[in-house]
């Protein structure tokens, strides 16, 4: 069987299944974003007044952080055995092999992490008929948090425990994110306010500029 | 003569505060096989890494006319990749055949292995691996660097024979290779 060079899509598969072949892929992500989103009522009360008005600011800063969690190996292991040296090679542009092997590791990483903020905005006194469209809004503004994640990762594939690194890069980038994130929310998510508009154009910003950082930063790692 | 596959003019390499080696000048045309000797740490890495476009050289140009297969001591496998899934994800990338992969795995003597994550295969196991790659997809210059390590006596005869076999057929091989491999190289080139 033959088929077309598809370079970038075996860099998508790869990266999936080295996502899940650590066996708890998804689950340590999943379980921080839900820990530190269960610690915070501990923390500063439970009044369900007080939960409601700060609950998705606190879903943003969770996400966010989640995102960081299992960043550290997605460039880095590629560095380690050579892999990074093959896909250098191979016929496709470097930013789209990076592009394709950060949405694989969204996939695994990032999407858990939307599909439970429903229940952990209800524990957090969200109003319901808020929880679906606010999961959209964390949906989007994730693909940014993993993008600009993406490129601390790649700008530290060299680094080793290069982790924090990452998250000092990354999260100064994350802020427009966040802010129009948490005026979504403020705005009332379901009925797609002016801000919700701008949360996506900083996602499609990220999708746009990350891929080139991260190949510009992998080639400097590689040499 | 016709003109060469690969042409390196004036390379120059600087590690660190170090310089490697300057003025390095190759040219290796279809057929012929070269191999780079030098001690531990003399550079052979970092210069097959400037023929492959990998590091950049501090002074130089590098010209390949050819696509170019990369053997390295870090061998691209992943950890929990099998040899079947490696060489059936680079079939995919370089858009070659992979319904052939299990003659392609008997070839290399990993038969039984094929279906082992790599990170259980012995470092042998795994160079066969990578160097099953050569043959997934026909490409005429070969870039080597310590092919023959880790390799028991069989491989290493099966590795000379595709290497004579590949310049006998018009490819071209640049390797780094240490001590006596059994590998006639037609010009040898010192560091």
């Amino acid at each position: 069987m033959v088929t077309a060079p598809s370079p970038i899509s075996a860099a998508f598969r790869q990266a999936l299944s080295e996502a899940w072949a650590g066996g708890a892929g998804a689950l340590l992500p999943v379980g921080f974003f839900a820990g530190a989103a269960i610690l915070v009522p501990f923390g500063i009360g439970s009044q369900p007044d007080q939960l409601s008005a700060i609950g998705g600011g606190i879903l943003w800063v969770a996400l966010a952080l989640s995102s960081l969690v299992t960043m550290e190996r997605i460039f880095q292991s590629d560095l380690e055995d050579g892999a990074l040296d093959l896909w250098l090679q191979a016929d496709a542009p470097l930013a789209a092999i990076a592009a394709a092997k950060t949405f694989a590791h969204w996939l695994a990483a990032g999407l858990p992490l939307v599909l439970i903020t429903p229940l952990l905005g209800l524990m957090l006194q969200l109003p319901p008929d808020q929880l679906l469209p606010a999961a959209g809004a964390y949906g989007v503004g994730g693909i940014a948090f993993f993008m600009w994640g993406g490129v601390g990762a790649a700008l530290t594939a060299s680094v080793r425990r290069g982790g924090l690194l990452i998250a000092l890069i990354a999260l100064p980038l994350y802020v427009p994110t966040a802010i129009f994130g948490a005026m979504t929310l403020e705005a009332g998510a379901a009925r797609m306010p002016p801000e919700a508009l701008l949360l996506a154009a900083t996602s499609l910003f990220a999708c746009g500029i990350a891929p080139f950082a991260m190949a510009a930063a992998l080639r400097l790692a590689a040499d | 003569m016709s003109a060469p596959l690969i042409t390196a003019t004036g390379l120059a390499a600087i590690r660190g505060e170090r310089l490697l080696f300057r003025d390095v000048s190759i040219a290796v045309h279809g057929g012929e096989s070269l191999v780079l000797r030098g001690a531990n740490g003399n550079g052979k890495t970092t210069l097959l890494r400037i023929l492959a476009g990998l590091t950049r050289p501090a002074e130089g140009s590098v010209t390949r006319e050819v696509g170019f297969h990369w053997i390295a001591h870090r061998t691209g496998l992943k950890p929990h990749e099998t040899p079947r899934e490696h060489l059936c994800l680079w079939a995919r990338a370089w858009g070659v055949p992979f319904d052939n992969i299990d003659s392609r795995l008997a070839e290399a003597g990993l038969k039984r292995p094929g279906d082992v994550p790599a990170r259980l295969l012995s470092a042998g196991q795994r160079q066969r691996t990578a160097l099953a790659r050569l043959k997934l997809d026909p490409r005429a210059l070969w870039l080597m660097d310590e092919p023959f390590s880790a390799l028991d006596v069989e491989a290493r005869a099966a590795l000379n024979r595709d290497m004579r076999e590949h310049c006998a057929a018009g490819g071209a091989i640049i390797a780094a290779v240490h001590g006596d491999v059994g590998l006639d190289a037609d010009r040898e080139f010192a560091l």
